[in-house]
């Protein structure tokens, strides 16, 4: 525990709460959507308390809920659980070069609280892992907003699943603060061009099941990635492409392309 | 709720274990993790891929369809929030001029 209040003490902490109160209204508007999902669903209030407390990841959740209520066998739901996140495999290798100076169960604990939200912020942050820079204060002081901005948001939608009404589009504000943080992100013209393709792939393979066209869509990107950087002639070709200087491609260009 | 509160347990408790097992898992072992080089660069295209396959579908598909109208409160709050972005760059304005857009149109028009 001194630990922690050490890393609170430091300067990062502030800055990593910081950014992520800039997102909790969108982290805050998930979790109420989610609250109130899990008991409409028919769950009863402890079994949803627990289930907002411990499983706490809500992209993994918001996939369980439907699968539960119509009776879904149990590994069914536990695959697709594990299909939406396989992403933070992928991210846990990247936390790895931070954490490892810690032991092990508390590399576990930190890995628990890595959100999604608190990866990108971390890792546009801190591009190499140095010690003497605060970085697991900023990771705490992030997550710990992170924390709170979802899950009391979350027992007030639990508690009050009645009265509260979503048909006006509140669960909305949580796809807006994907994309204000997905344009933040927006840095190289490459990895700007992996995720078009990204979400063309989403879309394009969004009938599987299991919401496997999240696991399509990054495997597609990182490919697309992989050939840009790549020494071939189709990686010089789109490197030549997407050097040119015009205005860089967004997501809401591939959005439209998509839609067309 | 068709399950049994006690397999709705059983699932929440397995669905918990994934949440540790998936967000801790290259985090798991001591020994030194190399990863070949064409992973280590290919990961650099992940995050932003990851946000864009969850984005995406969210803006331009109901009930696994694309959408075939220009009614729809989506779009046009999601282009509200991408002008307010390009010209200020704030995650909590995009948020907020997205869901002014959205509302009216959800409420009044019933897009």
């Amino acid at each position: 525990m001194t630990s922690i209040r050490a890393a609170m003490r430091h300067p990062q902490f502030r800055a990593g709460a910081k950014d992520m109160l800039g997102v909790s209204l969108g982290i805050g508007a998930w979790g109420l959507v989610t609250g109130v999902a899990m008991v409409k669903s028919g769950m009863s209030i402890p079994l949803a308390l627990l289930m907002s407390l411990t499983v706490f990841a809500g992209s993994a959740q918001l996939a369980a809920i439907p699968l539960m209520a119509v009776g879904a066998p149990i590994w069914v739901i536990w695959a697709t659980a594990l299909c939406v996140n396989l992403r933070f495999i992928i991210f846990s290798a990247q936390w790895r070069p931070f954490f490892m100076r810690l032991p092990r169960m508390k590399r576990i604990a930190l890995g628990y609280f890595s959100a999604d939200l608190n990866y990108v912020f971390f890792m546009k942050r801190f591009p190499q892992a140095r010690e003497g820079e605060g970085q697991i204060s900023y990771f705490f002081g992030g997550s710990i907003v992170n924390w709170v901005a979802w899950q009391f948001p979350s027992i007030v939608g639990i508690m009050l699943a009645d009265v509260i009404p979503t048909h006006w589009g509140l669960g909305f504000a949580g796809v807006l603060a994907l994309l204000g943080l997905t344009y933040s992100m927006l840095s190289d013209r490459a990895t700007a061009f992996a995720a078009v393709i990204a979400g063309g792939a989403a879309v394009a393979a969004f009938a599987l099941p299991f919401r496997l066209h999240i696991v399509v869509a990054i495997a597609a990107a990182v490919c697309v990635g992989l050939i840009i950087d790549g020494s071939g002639g189709a990686g010089r070709r789109l490197r030549n492409l997407l050097a040119e200087p015009e205005p860089r491609a967004k997501p809401r260009d591939d959005a439209r392309e998509t839609a067309a | 709720m068709i399950m049994s509160n006690w397999d709705v347990f059983i699932t929440i408790v397995g669905l918990a274990a994934i949440t540790v097992f998936t967000r801790s898992f290259f985090l798991l072992s001591d020994r030194e993790l190399v990863l070949p080089d064409w992973v280590r660069r290919g990961l650099r295209y992940a995050p932003l891929a990851a946000l864009a396959a969850v984005l995406v579908p969210e803006v331009v598909m109901s009930q696994g369809h694309l959408v075939d109208t220009w009614k729809d409160a989506r779009i046009f709050a999601v282009a509200a929030g991408t002008g307010y972005f390009i010209w200020r760059r704030g995650i909590l304005g995009t948020i907020l001029i997205g869901m002014a857009v959205l509302v009216p149109l959800r409420l009044w028009l019933g897009w």
